[in-house]
């Protein structure tokens, strides 16, 4: 980071918050939609330098943290299946499901991989051809093309020991539902840089054409975020709303085809589950039939009864922007992230985590 | 099952105390730890003792791999236990290394690893004056499990505690952070970067009790080990109740170790360091201690990297921005990040 430009940079976007929020005559509220913002912003300690001029509340851009109650005690019931390694990113580990979670799981017995990419676990699955590895397939428009092709290139090397279980997402669907949302009141949106990255400045375009709201796509540098509160700003004091491309070092208007070919390959949509948002249409990613073989879920049949997120647990409307993680009576009083009650205290994208290992002065 | 002679591995045998266990001691432990306490082959060591107080300590070695860039399991089983005793003020003078090895061990990489020890004992100018093998079979042990124990006295001079802490004191820290605890990582998941990290695993001890003898300003030291930085001085903190501010441009990371971690999403201030200490001292010698720290080889990157104020015990870091953020103890093992 270049300390000197940043603090120049910080410097203005103080001098036109100021402006923006005295000639509106109230506070700006901006949303950051993806997780790794949210902890950039809070570990960089923009938040609270930025705090006298706007509010700068999380989304639901961080995949552990919308995974389904039923979707997660899935995921510990294969870890308990006999001759089964599930393979999983380590954010996964310690979220707690309804009775468990993998790490208990893992102390009792059950074998899990940690990995660092969906490759890592087909690797491990080709040199122990005597067990049945499970790859837990979450996350967003980002990580899925590479699941993608692990299960390509399983098919085309005949490896007959490697299934995904799909709990995949999309950025869009979901801002379309937080957008339906009439008690929604966010002035303009930070959007994902990774998630962009593969779906294209287009796909965020009817964020402005359709609800009237200004947003831009932000890397993950402080610079690079203030830049992105700074073209809100903008947009904001001028009364416009386009869809605008701050990160254009890595975002195109398209996307990356390559990766946007081999997700359609494999997956198709469907409705899905969200935590906090209930079922989301089109917003999932489930196996096409020519790669059924590589469905985790079809290939293990586990009865997982639905479960619902532990009781006063508001995880849910942390991701909806509604309340800061430190409104939720959880917080940091049964709620750590040495003893989680819900996945975004536990996720190092996860906001409560964010707020809790990056907090401001008290 | 194997080409390798018998002579090649460990087998339980060498664990029962029988003739294979004499000729494990006599050919590989015995010539490298050799010394005048040892070869006694008693059932204890007897050394004469001073007046004043002693100190003792123990760690257990588990480190997966016993390998690694700058290091392996033995150097770091005789560094832990005497740095552990150094940042208390004491003197090491005397280790005892317990080791638990796995049938089927490789001999080779056992002389390996006491060879390292010898070589860590004699820059730390200690000597290992008792201890044991056992061998247990195939997945009881992973390789091979080092315990030590070490025993010195406690240097006149040394004054060092909480209670010693107080507002205005400075923090110094004796170099860059982070680079045990990556390299180990990076050792572990075999990533692809082409950068090696070696670890900082080192004795500490010759430089504490240099700093120990020669300033008084010097309250409490600490090795950063596991949980780093981050933990260590929140422990600090809450411990000596009182708030910490950290200054983040001052804390030194190297700028490999700064840029794997950002891509693996990773915080140097909670990766564990095997030969960095931070030191907690009153400002006015403050200057003097960092001039002798830099006359050390291990210690040229020694820098103030931040102060004690009043408060109950939280710890502040000012981030390069001029933002103020909280820093916690470690939680968990240090995750990757998911996208």
């Amino acid at each position: 980071m270049n300390i000197e430009l940043s603090k120049k940079l910080l410097d203005q976007l103080i001098n036109l918050s100021g402006k923006v929020s005295d000639k509106l005559g109230r506070h700006i509220t901006l949303m950051e939609v993806c997780g790794t913002h949210t902890t950039a912003i809070s570990k960089s300690g923009l938040r609270g330098l930025l705090s006298p001029y706007m509010e700068l509340l999380s989304g639901p851009g961080c995949p552990v943290c919308v995974t389904d109650q039923t979707d997660i005690d899935r995921m510990i019931a294969f870890a308990g299946l006999p001759g089964v390694v599930v393979a999983s990113f380590g954010d996964m580990i310690r979220v707690p499901g309804t009775n468990a979670s993998l790490e208990v799981e893992r102390a009792r017995g059950a074998h899990i991989e940690i990995c660092y990419s969906p490759h890592e676990a087909l690797s491990y699955a080709v040199q122990h051809i005597d067990r049945e590895t499970i790859f837990l397939g979450v996350g967003f428009e980002t990580t899925t093309p590479a699941v993608a092709l692990s299960i390509m290139e399983a098919k085309a090397l005949g490896i007959n020991n490697y299934s995904v279980l799909s709990v995949h997402k999309l950025v869009p669907p979901a801002m379309k539902a937080l957008l339906a949302d009439p008690d929604l009141n966010v002035d303009g949106f930070i959007l994902p840089g990774h998630v962009s990255v593969i779906t294209g400045r287009k796909a965020f375009d009817f964020i402005a054409s359709e609800h009237g709201i200004p947003s831009v796509i932000a890397g993950f540098e402080p610079i690079d975020i203030m830049e992105a509160i700074s073209m809100l700003l903008k947009q904001i004091v001028d009364k416009k709303a386009e869809t605008m491309n701050g990160y254009t070092r890595l975002v195109s208007e398209e996307g990356n085809i390559r990766a946007k070919k081999a997700i359609e390959d494999v997956f198709e949509t469907a409705d899905a589950s969200w935590r906090g948002f209930g079922p989301i249409p089109e917003s999932g990613l489930v196996f096409k039939k020519t790669y059924a073989d590589f469905d985790a879920a079809i290939r293990f049949s586990v009865e997982v009864p639905y479960a619902l997120p532990p009781e006063g647990c508001s995880c849910g409307e942390v991701l909806k922007g509604k309340i800061k993680p430190d409104q939720c009576p959880l917080f940091s009083v049964v709620c750590t992230p040495s003893d989680p009650i819900g996945p975004c205290m536990v996720s190092s994208e996860g906001a409560c985590a964010a707020y809790f290992n990056y907090g401001d002065e008290e | 099952m194997t080409s390798q002679k018998n002579s090649d591995i460990i087998l339980l045998s060498h664990g029962d105390g029988g003739i294979l266990t004499h000729q494990l001691l006599e050919k590989y432990f015995l010539p490298s730890f050799s010394n005048i306490l040892l070869e006694g082959l008693t059932d204890a060591a007897s050394f004469p003792v001073r007046q004043g107080k002693m100190a003792m300590t123990t760690d257990s070695f588990v480190v997966d791999p016993i390998f690694f860039p700058g290091g392996d399991i033995g150097k770091l089983a005789v560094c832990g236990t005497v740095n552990d005793l150094a940042v208390s003020g004491a003197k090491p003078l005397y280790l005892t290394a317990s080791f638990i090895i796995e049938e089927g061990f490789p001999i080779i990489d056992l002389e390996r690893i006491i060879a390292s020890m010898s070589q860590a004992c004699r820059e730390a100018d200690v000597i290992i004056v008792a201890g044991d093998t056992k061998v247990v079979g195939r997945t009881q042990a992973d390789k091979i499990f080092i315990t030590t124990a070490g025993i010195g006295y406690m240097l006149p001079e040394a004054d060092l505690g909480y209670n010693r802490i107080e507002p205005g004191d400075v923090i110094i820290v004796n170099g860059p952070m982070g680079n045990h605890g990556l390299s180990i990582l990076l050792e572990r998941q075999s990533f692809s970067f082409d950068t090696r990290i070696l670890s900082d695993c080192a004795p500490l001890n010759i430089l504490t009790e240099g700093l120990i003898k020669r300033f008084k300003g010097i309250k409490f030291m600490r090795d950063l080990t596991r949980g780093g930085l981050a933990t260590c001085v929140k422990e600090i903190a809450l411990s000596a109740k009182a708030d910490i501010r950290l200054n983040e441009p001052d804390i030194p990371i190297d700028n490999e170790v700064r840029g794997i971690t950002e891509t693996l999403g990773l915080d140097p201030l909670y990766l564990a360091n095997e030969g960095k200490f931070l030191i907690m001292a009153s400002s006015e010698e403050a200057d003097s201690i960092l001039e002798y720290l830099r006359e050390d080889l291990c210690a040229r990157q020694s820098g103030i990297i931040g102060h004690v104020g009043t408060g109950k015990g939280n710890v502040y870091l000012k981030t390069a921005l001029g933002g103020t953020r909280r820093l916690t103890m470690l939680t968990g093992a240090p995750l990757p990040r998911i996208c």
